[in-house]
């Protein structure tokens, strides 16, 4: 039997509710800690208990942080979806299960390995607390995996001593359950499956685990928010939770208790937009978090912003809709709609983070490009950035400064005339504003959603109204040039693929396998909206383009395909995965082939 | 030249003319609110004007034309006056709104804005009809009440007063339009109070809802007007001139150590019972009638930025010493 070392994937189902997190996390935390590289997905139900939810161990010596379609290990613990859980193993895999499953019939597959563990039994005869029974079982299978893979028991300690380093008596408990399954698994299962963990080096060292709506709240707080405004929504309530926990950590002085944050549970997401386009205007950094359904309900404030020319940061951590859709599933399904969240004319500074260096770093510069451009700035990311943990290098302390953009302070009015608050100065499109406060007779002008002159008065003149959405249009354009610029790889293939936010893992692996087959392709990843010009440049400089995204109707394609000079629009191709679980390198490797095998049929 | 306390001219209070109809009841709440901030002595630039949309949420145009004025979107004034207040606490926020931008669209933001008790002046001006839209009945049309046409509501009122005082509210007050006497003083007292004020002060609309039958009409309302209250507003330190009654006067005292004399008129009205407060306007308004004067107050709720142990300094002035984590807690965070 040939190994599989370091690269196979672990599926565990069980239910929710039931504590398995924490022994899942223990179980990835420990192959971590050995140097090989996991990329933990959790497939969970929008319930807070009793129904399935799965978690997907990817371990992949070469540090693919995307989701893989093939499970080779299946840790079966529920009896609910026993059954398929079984057929969701790859040919060659091994289950371990709760030993009174049946095995019989279409559960008894030829192709696997079994190990049957009296899970329930252990946990009733160790463990009295019936409460506290259904926690540990989970534990005791982290315990017989790790003893079946070659972790030994000094690293599953380690990993729950990390897990579980503020409750002491939780810590004694749960080793001791992971102890029962390395003892059985020793004297009771006669390792007959090919999947080894073994130490590995330079792919982990110096690195950590975090998910994309820590980032995000990390970004917030070095980024200088001072003002949030947010209604908890799934996938999205972890990044205002982090804010806030980080807030009482750092923005509280600790001798009078005094904060330098302010931050509202707002009764719904209309007020939480609204707060944070008011802040803005009164000059503080402020934001707010939404997934969906709020940013549907944040659109008329969104054009509020764009029209008044208020800064505001709004993060949408996608899950899959429309409507209430899948809570607690992934999608790039909002990229059109916040684009033009409004209604009228409003075309809106999107950011399209695909990392947590990326969430991070955005989210400081979505503060600064709202202040630059007097504008909310959406940054998208989705379920699987924002709640998957995912390998990071260290954060960066940031160097630059706040870029609060072109505030006149009462000095500045002294030295001038005169001012509009919609004057294009500078012909970038960007007017200049006072914030209120401002002690200058000058300083006070009128905002408004109704039509506006260069001096902030009302008007309805036909001329005025579209020099005002010329000049909008103008620092648009403008913004083109100043967002976060595309990242490009580049051989002068003559394909290429185009994604943008988590879609990049995939095309990571994707790439990867199509050029150990001989195939090159290159591959630009968008990362925010209005496209930079290097966008239509690169399409330019091949025949094919691929544009990979997670929704069904090509969002993001058909953008282009409205934005791009008429000659390139027909080397734009669609390739779109949408059934709510993150995207996998078959889902772009498999239309690709097929596309390009028989280019005639696709050609536009 | 005449000024007020802080050397400015009343001229420095007004703004824009309006373009509201001649007659219409918020002229003259404009022209009240002017000669109230001009008397208190509001620096213009500490003011941010705020409201919503409709007839009402013009009327920022029309006063203090240098402070900042924020016309937002219907009904949700108050989200954006929070965010401002928030920003910058040393803002004065006067929020002005009308009754269907509070008791329609907005009612939701307009009860959570009380339970956060945010510092704000909110007047509402309340003509039961939407006037911008051409004369449909608003929340706050009485049952009963007819329109122009004919049309008779048939739908319960909302009380903004007594939802207010339900939400726990601070501050609520209730004027007319042409009672400069009453209304002049309860805004100076609506400035002071540390908190969500709320003024709801029935304006006539001349053009859609002064007929017989409506029951927010100028002869109507002059006609069932029940006082419960005539303030006067005495600034910190200032001495009490005025000669009262003993148990006539209920005094109290304000933020900044300003004071608010409660002369009782038809009732023996104790504007601290949150419950007496609600009864008597529920008797009224059985009666026809509406309760006049400042109608509740608590003086001794922390406001929002109070809740929210917020630094003394304006966020928006924060640099980023104050606000980013230090380089020794942020390599800990990655040890």
């Amino acid at each position: 039997m040939q190994r599989v070392i370091n690269d196979f994937t672990i599926r565990v189902a069980t239910v929710n509710g039931s504590g398995s997190q924490s022994s899942n996390l223990v179980l990835t935390n420990a192959i971590f800690s050995l140097g090989v590289p996991v990329a933990p997905k959790n497939v969970f139900p929008s319930n807070i208990e009793g129904l399935p939810t799965w978690f997907d161990v990817r371990v992949t010596s070469k540090g693919y942080q995307c989701r893989t379609r093939d499970i080779d290990v299946l840790v079966g613990l529920n009896a609910a979806t026993w059954r398929t859980d079984v057929a969701s193993v790859k040919a060659g895999g091994t289950i371990v299960h709760e030993a009174t499953y049946p095995v019989a019939g279409e559960t008894l597959r030829e192709d696997l390995t079994y190990y049957a563990v009296p899970f329930n039994e252990l946990a009733k005869a160790n463990f009295t607390d019936g409460n506290l029974r259904k926690y540990l079982l989970n534990m005791i299978y982290v315990g017989v995996l790790a003893e079946l893979l070659g972790i030994d028991e000094a690293t599953i300690e380690a990993a729950i001593g990390k897990q579980f380093k503020s409750k002491p008596k939780a810590l004694a408990t749960n080793m001791e359950a992971a102890r029962i399954g390395f003892v059985y698994a020793r004297e009771h299962l006669k390792k007959n499956d090919p999947f080894a963990i073994e130490r590995m080096s330079g792919k982990t060292e110096g690195r950590l685990f975090m998910d994309g709506n820590r980032a995000a709240a990390l970004g917030c707080i070095m980024g200088g928010c001072t003002v949030v405004a947010w209604y908890p929504i799934t996938p999205s309530s972890s990044l205002c939770e982090n804010f806030i926990a980080l807030a009482e950590k750092y923005r509280v002085d600790k001798a009078t208790g005094e904060k330098n944050v302010a931050i509202v549970q707002a009764e719904d997401e209309l007020a939480a937009i609204g707060m944070v386009l008011g802040a803005g205007w009164a000059g503080a950094r402020s934001m707010t978090s939404t997934s969906g359904p709020g940013l549907s309900l944040m659109a008329e404030w969104a054009g509020y912003g764009y029209y008044a020319e208020l800064p505001a940061v709004i993060f949408d951590v996608q899950r899959a809709g429309p409507s209430t859709g899948l809570p607690t599933r992934t999608m790039q399904g909002d990229v059109s709609f916040a684009y033009h969240l409004s209604h009228g004319d409003t075309k809106h500074i999107v950011l399209l983070p695909a990392t947590v260096a990326d969430a991070y770093e955005m989210a400081m510069e979505a503060f600064d490009l709202a202040d630059r451009f007097q504008t909310p700035v959406f940054v998208l990311s989705d379920l699987d950035l924002g709640m998957n943990s995912w390998i990071t290098e260290p954060l960066a302390y940031p160097e630059q400064p706040f870029d609060r953009g072109k505030v006149l302070s009462a000095d500045d009015l002294a030295k001038i005339d005169a001012w509009g608050r919609y004057r294009d100065v500078d012909h970038d499109g960007i007017p200049y504003r006072t914030l209120p406060g401002t002690n200058h007779a000058n300083a006070g002008y009128f905002t408004r959603g109704t039509g506006h002159d260069e001096q902030a008065r009302y008007s309805e003149l036909p001329d005025v109204w579209e020099r005002g959405l010329d000049r909008l249009i103008r620092k648009h354009d403008t913004a083109r040039t100043v967002v976060p610029k595309p990242a490009i790889e580049e051989s002068g293939a003559p394909v290429a693929l185009l994604a943008y936010g988590t879609t990049h893992h995939a095309v990571v692996e994707a790439r990867d396998a199509l050029r150990a087959d001989g195939i090159d392709v290159d591959y630009l990843r968008v990362k925010a909206l209005p496209c930079s010009p290097e966008i239509a440049a690169f399409i330019s400089r091949h025949e094919r383009v691929y544009v990979v995204e997670q929704n069904r109707d090509a969002q993001l394609y058909t953008l282009l395909r409205a934005e791009l000079p008429n000659h390139l629009v027909a080397r734009i191709r669609s390739i779109r995965h949408y059934n709510g679980v993150p995207i996998d390198a078959h889902a772009i490797i498999d239309p690709l082939l097929a596309a390009e095998r028989e280019p005639a049929v696709v050609a536009e | 030249m005449t000024v007020n306390i802080i050397g400015l001219a009343r001229d420095v209070y007004k703004g824009l003319p309006t373009t509201l109809c001649a007659g219409c009841g918020h002229n003259s709440i404009t022209n009240h609110l002017i000669k109230a901030l001009y008397e208190y002595g509001v620096e213009p630039h500490k003011l941010a004007k705020m409201s919503g949309i409709g007839c009402s949420s013009k009327t920022p145009a029309y006063f203090v034309d240098q402070a900042h004025g924020f016309n937002g979107v219907h009904g949700r004034m108050p989200s954006a006056a929070t965010g401002a207040k928030l920003a910058n606490r040393e803002l004065l926020v006067l929020g002005i709104s009308g009754d269907g931008d509070t008791a329609s669209i907005g009612i939701g933001q307009y009860a959570h804005m009380i339970r956060r008790n945010l510092d704000c002046v909110y007047m509402i001006e309340n003509n039961g009809v939407y006037g911008l839209t051409k004369g449909q009945f608003s929340a706050t049309a009485d049952l009963g009440s007819t329109l122009k046409n004919g049309t008779i509501n048939e739908f319960a009122m909302i009380d903004v007063c007594g939802l207010a005082i339900e939400l726990g509210a601070t501050f609520v007050a209730r004027s007319f339009s042409g009672d400069g006497k009453q209304l002049v003083p309860l805004i100076q007292a609506a400035i002071a109070h540390r908190g969500t004020a709320v003024l709801d002060i029935i304006s006539p609309c001349v053009t859609f809802n002064d007929h017989v039958g409506s029951t927010k009409s100028y002869a109507y309302v002059k006609d069932h007007e029940l006082v419960a209250n005539m303030p006067d507003f005495i600034r910190p330190r200032e001495e009490i001139t005025v000669d009262y009654e003993p148990g006539t006067v209920q005094s109290i005292e304000l933020d900044n150590g300003s004071h608010v004399l409660l002369r009782k008129i038809d009732t023996n009205y104790d504007a601290t019972s949150r419950i007496g407060a609600m009864q008597a306007i529920h008797d009224a308004r059985g009666k026809g009638e509406f309760l006049t004067g400042l109608l509740f107050v608590d003086a001794d709720v922390p406001d929002l930025c109070e809740k929210e142990r917020m630094t003394a300094t304006p966020l928006k002035d924060l640099g980023e010493a104050d606000l980013r984590i230090g380089r020794e807690d942020w390599a800990k965070l990655f040890a």
